[in-house]
């Protein structure tokens, strides 16, 4: 990581490399950016959201190094060399939703939308760990995130209905 | 809702990362150590604390390492709650751990946050300051000068205020491992599933091989200011763990637990929480340690303790 | 033959794209605008003596700073009006102290985080530096915070309005005195509701770009309301309507607090916009609001007090029924009082009581404004009368379920005119309902009958349960208007564009349903755009549970339009009567014969490209318009009374508003000594009239449900004596995750078609959170035998509670059908 001096404010700022969806990307940033704006403004990957910047809501959870995190308490220069993925990341190359993506789909489990990149990354997460969740296991998989609009009870069944097509698919 | 600027530090030796907090320390710069960042971020982004400098460990080498011996557990400074509360061996030998960091926010935020960096925060509302009153144990702490460890009990001065100097880092925490015949429990009210708590408990009890009760003791979450543990044992001590008054355990805590109100909570409702949830923790540390005194091997299951 | 539509429980259209992360939301726009914050009050009442913005402008990357002097100025030079107070948006005769804020404070700040000066930078976190750098000196005056004090009236929020009264209506059918008077039995409730707030997950935000070429500012901007804000920046920006144009993108979330507007935000990022173009600099401006400024520069609601007195016999007939409230509506009216008169209305739900007046006083406080959260006033009205009904209960000794059956509006009396004028300003009739017959499945759903062997099952087990039910009725789908355009383009494809706005309710796909039907197409080959200025000028906006009811009457009206144009171009391609045709499978055909065959059918498509007469031919389907190709030479190509195109636009305007019903029980436990709250049954029966998508009603249903008890047992404003919010986080502020919401919610629907609309519906959007803290407060004192009278309520509170009544300051509950001493 090189660092330099901004030099109109004379604010450090650092050459941060970061492994995104598989690709490297290259950004200068002040030490302070967040992951989550650096993500977002910097790489243009508006699909990680921001919802509180205070680590509570979950809408701005990608994968690091493949386990969830809250990209608002990151500093982007911590990420520094490191594999992220976000929900731009998330379905196949042809187009082919995750299947946590279409279980979403199948099961509603979304109304607005602003919270349901941060959901979708944190189950898509768990599910790896524990492929056959059952009720308890759904609640468990989403209850780190704030959803305003579903009242979760859809967003619970597509954690079932997710394993379901994983199983399906063999993925 | 963003950081004002600092200067950011990366350092990938030990000698460095210490040199560095020297000179910073030396200079009266104002420098915050960034592991897991958990805590720091959100003060960091409400602008709560604005320092100079931030010295970012994560990419120092060494660190990571959890030890298991007869002595307890071992922590390094870059284990995550979650790497611990995954951790087979420790999890064997202080299910404590475990049963407290499932109480630690949510997964999401123990993937990343670290349980040195919790200690060093020294927050009475989290659990594991609680945990390592409990126990007891030490933290160990470096800098250019050498190192020292610093006991539980001298480590936490006050809310958000630990014995560490700014140029020291902590490099790691040691868990002691109770004596023979011990259990563990750990309870807690919170207003949501991974807040944090309203109250919590950390309760040890050790029972001798007749069943009966030797010492009890407790630690608590978020109930006052103070960071420690209690001896409760004036209550239960000789008695049969089947017929131990827990309840008069969780009275003679109610006594001696200063608690105070805040926007979740009277003191007076937090103090039933410490009678109820103590009685509670410690019944079912005693559950455990009669497992443990009768069956070695259940001690080691690593299901035990979960709730 | 095509499925219909209408009813059927599609999945999404909306869901790949913001699933994919493809949405397109406030902060995703305008990646290169300049960036915005503002120094907020950091006091709840205060006079502002100076604001020191020196050496902030030489801050690298800060481009420009405003306070109240540079709005007066541009007001003086640019003929712009942005130095006025922000507009009442909607006037009321009882609202007679009306306060609005001015973008910028100008003097006097009434609550904390109220604006007072701007920074425009190259990204938020050097506006952040520059705002810390800008100093501002206050003469700090004493606050008013909470009904009391607002009541008490010892300090007043606005000099000029001593009382802190801002509006006081008093509603009275029959002879209240003497009906109360000749009542065999009275009783007096004192109920309270605590503040919470809509909260949704993106805040609010707006983006402006400036066109000096064209003159024309275009914004975007986070609303319920885009036509709306679009008029708004015209007339503060001293612009003709069609220099600006408005659009709504994706939108995370609502709830009723995007629905005020102008916002000071909206008003000053277009105006910073044109004023850093006319100088010569950036031409973009972008305001996102984060959390903090959300919660104490947004908008809350629901804080009231009430007093309820009731007369009633001893068969629990409900004779006379007299509600006072008092109101805070923070330190601003922008948003009139339209929840006090909603309040004041729904509260008589699905009954009939006899004589009834209702009175309220709306209180200014030095706290934010308090404007819609879904509900709307409905949660606090249905409060007031469930706990009533529950005390006439417990007073005569009859069941619950059955003072309220025998309260009921009966179908047979639909519609009935309750003689109040509701928030349209138009009068109170319910147009249908059965509401007998929602209890009645309520009843079965929950197992009402049956609960007390539950409760001893219970009790045998040192458990603590209760049960609690809740009736309410929701006005929905006021007017004036909504309008749709419908187009069938020559490649087949439906646009349909209407102007109010979608914050996540699946309008796309449930519009393009009822349009779908309408024109015999597939719903995937209808797309739907709401919320921009530029595809549809006339709207009002989404609030109120309205946009169904409103713009999908609509919808369904413009393509009925549509749909017999394209039978009148077709009937005269082909050469037969209308009647002989029918519209199926995106075909015009005779009937009997197949979509697609020759010389008997045209496809919609073909029928657009006939339906436009074309001098020039620019592909394969337009040679078929051309003037060489079609046409009766005898006759214009374009006949009188004809436009060209098949397309339509429509407008619905109902004569007033339409009335959803329905019943929530719920079963919860509470823990003998933590007094810890569960939820262990939830149970909705819900009447929304026709459905258009089950599916999404559902889901409606569930998110309101979940705010329901949010607000009954989690959200509170949680205000100090100074004025500070002292929970203004998400670590506070306990939002449920899915850890705090019902396990299950379990629904039974009840169709009552409304009169009133083409397509029988009513309005889905707010009813689950309506009866929320009713049912619960209801169910908590069952459990506990003693009365609950505030909410929301904590465990800490309920811990409180128990000792009052231990002390014997809280009287135990006489309650029908179950032993005395219930307490484990």
């Amino acid at each position: 990581m090189t660092t330099a001096d901004d030099p109109a404010s004379g604010e450090q700022t650092l050459v941060v490399r970061l492994r995104v969806n598989g690709m490297w990307h290259e950004v200068r940033v002040p030490g302070r950016r967040l992951l989550s704006d650096a993500l977002r403004h910097d790489l243009r990957l508006t699909g990680t959201h921001v919802g509180c910047e205070h680590g509570v809501c979950g809408a701005c959870t990608v994968l690091l190094d493949g386990e969830p995190v809250r990209s608002c308490l990151l500093l982007a220069a911590s990420a520094d060399g490191h594999e992220l993925t976000t929900v731009e990341g998330l379905a196949e190359p042809d187009g082919t939703l995750h299947p946590v993506q279409q279980a979403f789909v199948d099961c509603h489990g979304l109304q607005c939308g602003f919270c349901t990149p941060g959901f979708v990354m944190t189950i898509a997460a768990y599910l790896r760990e524990n492929p056959d969740p059952d009720e308890d296991d759904a609640l468990a998989a989403c209850a780190g995130n704030l959803c305003r609009c579903t009242g979760y009870q859809n967003i619970k069944a597509a954690v079932l209905r997710a394993a379901e097509l994983s199983r399906g698919t063999g993925r | 809702m963003k950081p004002a600027p600092f200067t950011y530090h990366r350092p990938v030796e030990l000698d460095a990362a210490l040199d560095l907090l020297g000179r910073l320390r030396d200079a009266g710069q104002h420098a915050k150590v960034l592991a897991g960042g958990q805590s720091l971020l959100p003060m960091l982004s409400m602008r709560l604390a604005e320092p100079a400098h931030v010295v970012d460990i994560n990419a120092l080498a060494g660190l990571d390492g959890v030890d298991v011996d007869a002595a307890g557990v071992r922590v390094g400074a870059l284990v995550r709650h979650r790497g611990l509360e995954r951790h087979a061996g420790a999890g064997a030998v202080l299910p404590l751990l475990r049963q407290a960091l499932r109480q630690v926010a949510h997964p999401t935020i123990r993937n990343r946050g670290t349980s040195v960096g919790s200690l060093c925060h020294a927050d009475p509302a989290a659990e594991l300051p609680a945990v390592l009153a409990l126990l007891g144990g030490a933290v160990v702490a470096r800098s250019r000068r050498g190192e020292r460890r610093i006991q539980a009990p001298d480590f936490f001065l006050g809310p958000l205020e630990s014995a560490l100097e700014p140029d020291e880092l902590a490099v790691a925490t040691q868990f002691h491992r109770p004596p023979p015949g011990t259990g563990t429990a750990f309870v807690e009210v919170a207003r949501r599933h991974g807040d944090y708590a309203v109250c919590g408990v950390a309760a040890a009890v050790t029972v001798d091989e007749a069943g009966r009760v030797r010492a009890a003791r407790a630690a608590y979450v978020s109930a006052g200011e103070g960071i420690g543990a209690l001896d409760l044992g004036a209550a239960v001590a000789g008695a049969g763990v089947d017929v131990a008054a827990w309840a008069d355990a969780g009275e003679l805590a109610r006594g001696l637990v200063a608690t105070e109100s805040d926007i979740h909570a009277s003191a007076q409702y937090r103090s039933q929480l410490v009678a109820v949830l103590t009685a509670r923790a410690l019944q079912d540390a005693a559950a455990q340690a009669g497992l443990d005194s009768t069956s070695h091997a259940s001690a080691l299951d690593p299901a035990q303790g979960a709730r | 033959m095509t499925t219909r539509l209408l009813g059927a429980p599609v999945t999404r259209v909306e869901d790949p794209r913001l699933l994919r992360g493809e949405g397109r939301y406030l902060d995703d726009l305008g990646q290169d605008a300049l960036e915005v914050a503002f120094v907020r009050s950091p006091h709840a009442h205060a006079r502002v003596l100076d604001i020191d913005v020196d050496g902030v402008l030489e801050v690298p990357g800060v481009v420009a700073v405003y306070t109240y002097e540079d709005l007066l100025e541009s007001d003086r030079d640019d003929g712009t009006h942005v130095s006025e107070p922000l507009p009442l948006l909607i006037p009321h005769p009882a609202l007679h102290a009306p306060r609005t804020a001015y973008p910028l404070a100008r003097e006097e700040v009434n609550h904390v985080g109220e604006a007072i000066a701007m920074v425009v930078a190259r990204d938020r976190y050097v506006a952040e530096d520059a705002c810390g750098r800008i100093v501002v000196r206050y003469e700090v005056l004493t606050p008013v915070v909470g009904l009391a004090a607002a009541r008490e009236a010892a300090q007043a929020v606005h000099a000029d309005v001593p009382d802190n009264v801002a509006a006081h209506l008093v509603q009275q059918v029959g002879d209240l005195a003497a009906a109360m008077a000749a009542a065999p039995r009275r009783h007096t409730l004192d109920l309270r509701v605590e503040r919470s707030a809509s909260m949704p997950l993106e805040g609010k935000g707006v983006y402006a770009r400036w066109d000096t070429d064209e003159h024309t500012v275009r914004v975007y901007t986070s609303t319920q309301a885009a036509t709306s804000v679009r008029a708004a920046v015209a007339a503060k920006l001293g612009l003709a309507l069609n220099q600006v144009e408005c659009i709504a993108p994706d939108i995370g979330g609502g709830f009723g607090v995007k629905i005020v507007h102008p916002w000071p935000e909206e008003v000053l990022v277009p105006w910073a916009a044109r004023r850093l173009a006319r100088a010569g600099g950036p031409r973009e401006v972008k305001w996102v609001e984060d959390r903090r400024e959300h919660f104490v520069s947004s908008a809350h609601e629901r804080a009231q007090v009430q007093r309820v007195e009731v007369g009633f016999d001893d068969e629990g007939h409900l004779l006379a029924f007299d509600f006072t409230f008092w109101h805070d509506n923070g330190a601003y009216t922008p948003y009139g009082i339209i929840v006090p008169i909603i309040t004041s209305t729904q509260v008589l739900g699905p009954y009939k009581p006899g004589a009834y007046r209702c009175e309220f006083f709306s209180m200014y406080t030095n706290t934010v404004i308090v404007t819609p959260y879904r509900g709307a006033g409905r949660p606090q009205g249905v409060y007031a009368m469930e706990r009533a009904m529950d005390a006439i209960a417990d007073a005569t000794g009859l069941d619950r379920a059955l003072v309220r059956e025998r309260n009921l509006i009966q179908p047979d009396e639909m519609p009935y005119d309750h003689h109040l004028v509701f928030q349209d300003g138009r009068p109170l009739i319910y147009d249908s309902g059965d509401y007998p017959a929602g209890l009645a499945k309520l009843k079965a759903l929950v197992g009402w009958e049956d609960f007390e062997a539950v409760r001893e099952q219970a009790r045998a087990q040192g458990r603590r349960v209760g049960i609690g039910l809740a009736c309410y009725v929701e006005g929905t789908g006021p007017g004036p208007y909504e309008g749709a355009h419908v187009v069938v383009e020559t490649s087949g494809k439906v646009k349909v564009a209407t102007g109010l706005t979608s914050q996540g309710q699946g309008h796309q796909t449930a519009f393009a349903q009822v349009v779908a039907d309408q024109l015999g197409v597939a719903l995937r080959d209808v797309e739907v755009v709401t919320g921009d200025s530029r595809r549809f000028r006339y709207a009002v906006g989404t609030f109120a549970s309205r946009a169904a009811v409103m713009s999908g009457s609509a919808m369904h009206i413009a393509a009925a339009k549509v749909r017999e144009k394209a039978l009148r171009v077709a009937a005269e391609a082909l050469e037969v009567s209308v009647d002989d045709l029918e519209l199926v499978d995106g075909a015009v055909s005779v009937k009997g014969t197949a979509p697609g065959s020759s010389g008997t059918s045209l496809s919609l498509g073909t029928i657009a490209v006939l339906a436009n007469p074309l001098r020039y031919a620019f592909d394969e389907a337009s040679q078929a318009a051309t003037q060489f190709a079609v046409g009766d030479t005898s006759q214009a190509p374009v006949a009188p009374g004809e436009e060209p195109g098949l397309e339509a636009s429509g407008y619905y305007s109902p004569q007033r508003s339409t009335f959803a019903s329905g019943v929530h029980a719920v079963v919860v436990e509470t823990d003998p000594l933590t007094a810890e709250i569960t939820v262990l049954r939830y149970c909705v029966v819900h009447d929304c009239g026709t459905l258009i998508n089950p599916r999404i009603v559902q889901g409606q249903v569930h998110g309101g449900v979940a705010q329901g008890v949010a607000g009954a047992l989690y959200e509170r404003m949680e205000y100090d004596e100074h004025g500070q919010l002292l929970n203004a986080s998400f670590m506070d502020f306990l939002m449920p995750y899915a850890t705090e919401v019902p396990r299950k919610v379990e629904i039974d629907h009840l169709q009552t078609p409304s009169p009133l609309n083409p397509l029988g519906i009513k309005g889905a959007g707010e009813a689950g959170v309506i009866p929320g803290m009713a049912v619960l407060a209801s169910a908590i004192e069952d459990a506990e035998g003693f009365r609950i009278d505030a909410m929301p309520i904590s465990p800490s509170e309920l811990f409180h509670l128990r000792q009052a009544h231990e002390r014997g300051e809280l009287p135990s509950l006489t309650r029908a059908g179950r032993p005395k001493e219930f307490l484990p």
